[in-house]
């Protein structure tokens, strides 16, 4: 599909420390990326906390949004004249990868737990709604901007597609495992993506990967599983993310049972009400919760207070790792304590659980989700990556589960009420 | 504390048990939709929406000991049976006291469970798609779901099922969600 599409009279790039050049030819594509609702994405952090852990942590869902435009890109030009590949679906494919991630909010995961909402509806009321990016996803067709939302709700019945932009092996994993890595610091999360793209192949409704490639998939793989542990779910990390979350519960607390802000916290309004248009909705950006936070060190509510300042000057908790004992035998014992020393464990205890699996294929006549990665032999028949692999059998279907217990360490190492806070050190050191 | 876990074992406790993980996590979904209070997030799987989060949630009352798996044979596949486990009994007796516990809604989730898993998964389906209207959402469901082979009786038989619940839950008075939770919530 052309239709309203132009190429540029000449090649825009992009200089990207990942992928070295991200090219832009189509006017759509260059089009898309000047709107104001892509160029929010510059205000948005791609790994939300994870800066407070790892300090280059700072690339934003922006780089991350064009470098998936890039492999996606490079994937169409492996794929072009070779069976099963419609170059009608170019530029689908291209606005997709592009706008995948157009609905994320600031630290989204916090926000959509607290506010109960979800990037996911968002990117597709972004695309579908009165904005930019429906403007100029319409010049193509009154359909268009539908079908690049069914793609990224997994719901197009171009399954292809689909695949391109989010199965276990796709755009969207690809860059960002690289960007996180890069960002970061940290050696595990780089893999040959040259090798997998060139022997990535179209195949009716997936993508699959000749056989020669298995390497470099394993690699892939087992730098995905590395990287989810060692830095998505690093525990300080974590510890940020639960105090974030607690400081918009607690702002959402004190509104709703009207609590009198020195600052009245406009932008969230819509959010504590449960009421967002669109415009509230893009207005948010990551500045904007900061100035809140600062703001909030300064309230007189002192849970929100404190709450903001050890956000804000990386005072985080410290943590225990939890278990089945702990919750049946100390749970209430420790939430008792915590009030009689006058803390609130509602905001100040606080377990938290990561899970991950790493790989995983359909089992017949089971509800597993995941569409498997395949193998083309040189044979022409199918065969899934754990039949194939040693190193991805020993982790597939292998699901591993992290519980921390997160508490103020610093409160309770001050003076006063010494038995008591002994007694709680007592219970969390096990 | 543990309020979503809360919810899923209270939800399974209304119900005795639940047969096929398929099953539950419908049951879940379409609850969720129909206003009870449940946050897992759903994405469009192979059968439907789907939650990785209430995977998650399930393995996490598993190994708390609060709800018991028991995988069985079957004819070429394997089935799981969920029941809260005495420890869940206790967890709900002890923590969870001021909870919903779903009494209200106790029908609707019982007529949810007594669905095929198959019937689940068109309506769960239907209800991912909605807002759409109910021309779009059928041509959609005949695509997305070719191999299920859905008839038009099929698609009525849930939209009348949709609708009864709907109308059996504005009648009950559904858990406030302005309230703030003391949970995990991560």
């Amino acid at each position: 599909m052309s239709r309203g599409n132009t190429m540029l009279k000449e090649e825009k790039v992009f200089k990207d420390p990942v992928h070295r050049y991200i090219h832009v030819r189509d006017q759509l594509i260059w089009d898309l990326i000047g709107t104001k609702e892509f160029q929010r994405l510059r205000r948005v952090r791609q790994l939300g906390t994870t800066f407070l852990t790892f300090h280059g942590a700072e690339h934003t869902r922006f780089n991350h949004s064009l470098g998936v435009y890039e492999i996606m890109r490079r994937m169409i030009e492996v794929f072009k004249g070779r069976p099963h590949w419609n170059e009608e679906d170019r530029l689908l494919c291209l606005a997709t990868a592009l706008l995948h991630d157009i609905g994320h909010g600031p630290f989204s995961h916090s926000f959509e737990k607290v506010f109960d909402t979800d990037h996911e509806s968002w990117t597709r009321a972004i695309i579908m709604g009165k904005t930019e990016v429906n403007a100029v996803l319409r010049r193509m067709g009154d359909e268009f901007p539908r079908e690049v939302s069914e793609v990224i709700e997994k719901t197009h019945p171009n399954k292809l597609v689909v695949s391109m932009i989010s199965s276990q092996i796709d755009a969207d994993r690809m860059d960002y495992l690289q960007r996180d890595a890069f960002y970061t610091g940290v050696s595990y999360g780089h893999f040959d993506m040259e090798r997998i793209l060139r022997v990535m192949r179209p195949l009716d409704d997936q993508v699959v990967i000749k056989s020669t490639g298995m390497h470099a998939v394993e690699d892939y793989i087992m730098s995905r599983y590395q990287m989810y542990w060692q830095v998505y779910f690093h525990p300080v990390t974590r510890s940020a993310e639960v105090i974030l979350n607690k400081i918009l519960r607690r702002a959402k607390y004190l509104y709703l049972n009207g609590f009198t802000f020195k600052q009245f916290p406009m932008h969230l309004q819509p959010f504590f009400d449960g009421d967002i248009s669109i415009a509230d909705y893009l207005k948010l950006d990551e500045m904007i919760i900061f100035y809140y936070f600062q703001v909030w060190e300064e309230e007189q509510d002192e849970i929100l207070a404190d709450l903001c300042g050890r956000f804000l000057h990386r005072r985080l908790f410290q943590y225990v790792e939890f278990n089945q004992h702990f919750i049946m035998n100390e749970w209430a014992g420790l939430q008792e304590r915590f009030k009689a020393i006058g803390v609130d464990p509602d905001y100040y205890l606080v377990i938290d659980f990561s899970s991950d699996l790493p790989y995983d294929f359909y089992r017949p006549g089971e509800e597993e989700e995941r569409m498997p990665i395949h193998l083309l032999m040189n044979d022409r028949k199918l065969r899934e990556l754990s039949r194939q692999s040693d190193v991805v059998e020993a982790i597939s279907g292998k699901k591993r589960t992290d519980h921390k217990l997160y508490y103020p360490s610093d409160i309770l190492h001050t003076p006063g009420q010494e038995n008591e806070k002994r007694e709680i050190l007592e219970i969390l050191s096990g | 504390m543990l309020d979503q876990h809360v919810n899923v074992l209270s939800l399974l406790q209304t119900v005795g048990e639940i047969t096929g993980r398929k099953k539950f996590q419908k049951i879940v979904f379409i609850s969720k939709k129909l206003g009870m209070p449940f946050h897992e997030k759903y994405d469009f799987h192979r059968y439907g929406p789907y939650s990785e989060e209430l995977n998650l949630r399930l393995e996490e009352l598993q190994q708390f000991e609060f709800i018991s798996e028991i995988k069985e044979e079957m004819a070429g596949y394997h089935q799981y049976r969920y029941q809260v486990a005495t420890n869940g009994e206790h967890f709900l007796k002890t923590k969870g006291n001021n909870r919903e516990t779903f009494e209200q809604q106790k029908n609707v989730i019982q007529e949810m469970n007594v669905c095929s898993s198959k019937f689940l998964e068109l309506t769960a389906t239907i209800l991912f798609l909605e807002p759409a209207n109910q021309e779009e959402i059928i041509r959609k469901v005949h695509v997305l779901k070719k191999t299920q082979n859905y008839s038009k009786a099929d698609i009525e038989h849930a939209y009348a099922h949709i609708e009864r619940w709907r109308q059996h839950l504005n009648k009950v008075k559904l858990p406030s969600e302005g309230r703030v939770s003391s949970s995990f919530d991560g």
